[in-house]
């Protein structure tokens, strides 16, 4: 059992959780994962790790309430406890060498974009980050961003925070105005990570992309995770999360992660009035 | 005058049009009665065929005079000297390719049904018996097992018994293995495979979940720790997948993937979270015990039609010949000498099909079974909206990637001389983790090697 020595909404839809995982903490690096299970019936979930500390043993989740299981997840208190936390797993993220970096984050993608961000910059590498949200009420990690970054842009949809426009709208304004990168970081929605893999193509920026697909046991039994790069088969719990977004086969991707759409939905809909009350 | 029936005294199951829409256990197993009726055709041969057929060298012959003599609990105790889980063995073990191939009976006529007998011992055992485990005298020795599967189980529990302070650490929230996220209930019962864990637990045992070694912590940090040899029997790895178009496509699964949902998961009970695709038309592909698995979990979940599509013939299914019968009995239908060539998708990204080629065989290949060759121009589509993956799988890789000096095969199965010493000083391996998908007494036999060959390195240390 690991028991929540924290919890913080951070909008309405998203929320952060400090849980007490000492051996996971002294391992821990940005990019990596962990596998939840929140109670007896519930289902292995992967979330990335946004945050970690050694000295006091505890590793930090975001998450964005998307189903029933995100739900039950955020109506777990300081003082309780989910019953599995598995990791560090995954390869982390490669940051060695890297002298100037552009790190976009979509949504509660940002979540994890953060930690890769802060592992660049404490690496001594000048970052530019990149945010982009639907609108005000749902930004998140703003001020964590605006510690590790040289340059920060945010984007909205409707122009409620930052300037209005996506994040590649962003990205390929810079390239245009003849900014290098070593390399673009991009952690969000698959839609969001293939067309900033089209901008980045187009400008010949080698770009990282964080996948998070289905998954059940994480540890490289399953092959549900199982994508396509570069045309070979890769399994994103051990060849990954991160990968070259201009090998990656995003509409595949895509569609691989509405399999069970119809269930969640279900799921979600048995749940239906209290989901709203919590989340609207 | 032993009992010359040909044939084995058949066992009770459940109706197959009935037990294809539950998830009880199918085999019932024998009566007091029936038991003692079986075990009265075994001849008590001095030469013992049977036990050379056993990896665990159980003592067979010894453990039916027993029975014959309704003597159970005696029985149990015999069997229980070489194996650490004779409820498990007595359901999964392939008799006909071991113990019961050799046996004398089987010349003329069936052999001893060894199997359903040591499965009526050890459930007799189960019902009537409390368990009365002594922990063993502490030797004051660590040892650290990786992996709460047959192998590693059997390796812990042979340890325990032998004084050693035993920890085994398991990567999923349950120990067991393939025996939790792989076979089904159906097969071999949940509740068994926890009172086997919880006798082990009884010896002194302990058993930490969600630990994935070499990633919270490596193989050298566990000798950091004071263990002073460690035993890796962490398992079958990655699902293997053919290289076809449409692989990738929804509706595609790798059986570790569907039968872990189904198993571990439960996806199949109301309440749980863990959705399992709802197919009407699934071709399970391969011809192993995984593959009927899958077939007869999948007919269980309400798929209409399913398929198990094999590129050779009905004699070379690799699987158990119970299982066999019992799919078929089921309503499984087997495609034999068929192979995939292709899967087709709908326009939403769903198989719609799979295209498909005849084979005939061959002359034998290297593996002694005969070659299936393509026949030209014999293209078909089977329509089905699922397509499960029951091809084998290459080891986990996680732990020969973190772990210096631990070599690994080209297929990526560690490295062991016939004892399960492997490259790396102090550290074994046994199961799946080196042979690549097996069975689970073979996994225990390697297991109960791997603890012998331990035991004589820890006391061999002591000495020097």
């Amino acid at each position: 059992m690991f028991n929540i020595v924290a919890r913080e909404e951070l909008n309405p839809t998203v929320t952060k959780l400090v849980v007490n995982a000492p051996l996971i903490a002294k391992k821990a690096k940005a990019g990596q994962f962990v596998i939840i299970r929140s109670h007896e019936l519930g289902e292995r979930m992967p979330l990335t790790i946004a945050d970690y500390d050694r000295d006091k043993g505890t590793v930090t989740i975001i998450f964005q309430i998307v189903g029933k299981s995100t739900k039950i997840l955020n109506g777990l208190n300081v003082g309780d406890e989910i019953m599995d936390f598995v990791g560090p797993l995954g390869v982390p993220s490669h940051i060695e060498g890297l002298k100037k970096v552009c790190v976009i984050g979509g949504g509660v993608g940002c979540a994890i974009a953060y930690p890769t961000a802060k592992a660049l910059y404490d690496n001594g590498a000048e970052v530019t980050v990149i945010s982009g949200f639907r609108n005000k009420d749902l930004v998140i990690l703003e001020d964590e961003f605006k510690v590790v970054s040289k340059n920060m842009y945010m984007m909205s949809d409707d122009g409620s925070a930052g300037e209005k426009g996506l994040v590649t709208n962003k990205l390929e304004e810079l390239l245009v105005a003849g900014e290098q990168f070593d390399e673009v970081i991009a952690i969000g929605p698959l839609v969001m990570m293939k067309f900033v893999c089209q901008v980045t193509k187009k400008y010949d920026v080698k770009t990282m992309v964080s996948m998070n697909p289905i998954m059940i046991d994480g540890t490289g039994m399953c092959g549900c995770c199982r994508l396509t790069v570069g045309g070979e088969m890769k399994f994103a719990c051990v060849d990954g999360p991160d990968f070259d977004g201009h090998l990656v086969d995003f509409d595949e991707a895509i569609s691989r992660s509405k399999q069970y759409m119809k269930f969640e939905a279900q799921a979600r809909d048995e749940d239906c009035n209290l989901f709203n009350k919590e989340v609207a | 005058m032993p009992n010359m029936n040909p044939k084995k005294v058949s066992m009770p199951v459940q109706d197959p049009q009935v037990r294809n829409h539950n998830f009880d256990e199918v085999a019932l197993g024998y009566t007091p009665e029936q038991a003692m009726e079986e075990a009265d055709r075994c001849l008590q041969c001095k030469h013992k065929p049977c036990v050379n057929g056993c990896p665990v060298r159980v003592q067979i012959p010894e453990f039916i005079a027993k029975v014959k003599a309704g003597d159970f609990e005696e029985a149990y105790q015999i069997i229980k000297e070489t194996n650490a889980l004779p409820a498990v063995c007595g359901r999964v073990c392939p008799q006909e390719s071991q113990c019961e191939q050799k046996c004398v009976r089987g010349i003329k006529g069936e052999a001893v049904a060894i199997g359903r007998l040591e499965r009526f011992v050890a459930d007799y055992h189960m019902a009537h018996e409390k368990d009365d485990i002594k922990k063993a005298k502490s030797n004051g020795h660590k040892v650290a097992v990786i992996g709460a599967g047959p192998a590693g189980l059997t390796c812990a529990g042979d340890l325990a018994k032998k004084g050693y302070d035993v920890t085994i650490f398991e990567a999923l929230h349950e120990a067991g293995g393939v025996l939790v996220y792989g076979i089904p209930e159906f097969r071999l019962p949940k509740a068994i495979v926890k009172k086997e864990i919880d006798a082990l637990k009884a010896l002194g045992v302990k058993i930490e979940t969600d630990m994935v070694i070499g990633k919270v912590l490596e193989i050298d940090e566990l000798f950091d720790q004071g263990y002073e040899s460690v035993f890796v029997g962490s398992g079958a790895g990655l699902p293997n997948f053919m290289g076809l178009p449409g692989e990738n496509l929804n509706g595609v699964f790798s059986a570790n993937e569907f039968l872990t949902r189904f198993n571990l998961m439960k996806a199949y009970q109301e309440g749980v979270d863990t959705p399992i695709f709802k197919a009407k038309k699934a071709a399970i592909i391969g011809g192993g015990n995984v593959a009927m698995d899958a077939a007869r979990c999948a007919k269980r979940i309400g798929v209409e039609e399913v398929y198990i599509v094999y590129r050779r013939s009905m004699n070379e299914l690799p699987a158990r010949a119970e299982e066999v019968e019992h799919a078929e009995e089921e309503g499984i239908i087997f495609k034999t000498l068929t192979n995939p060539v292709k899967i087709l998708g709908d326009e939403n990204g769903y198989v719609k099909g799979m295209e498909c080629v005849e084979m005939e065989l061959g002359e034998p290949d290297e593996s002694g079974r005969r070659r299936p060759i393509v026949k030209e121009g014999s293209n078909f589509v089977l329509d089905i909206d699922c397509m499960i993956m029951s091809i084998g799988t290459s080891p986990n890789p996680l732990i020969r990637q973190t772990t210096k000096g631990l070599d690994a095969n080209k297929w990526g199965c560690l490295v062991t001389d016939e004892h399960g010493k492997t490259t790396r000083e102090g550290v074994y391996a046994g199961g799946d983790a080196v042979t690549g998908a097996a069975t689970v007494i073979l996994a225990m036999g390697a297991g109960k090697e791997a603890a012998e060959a331990m035991d004589a390195y820890i006391q061999g240390k002591d000495k020097n």
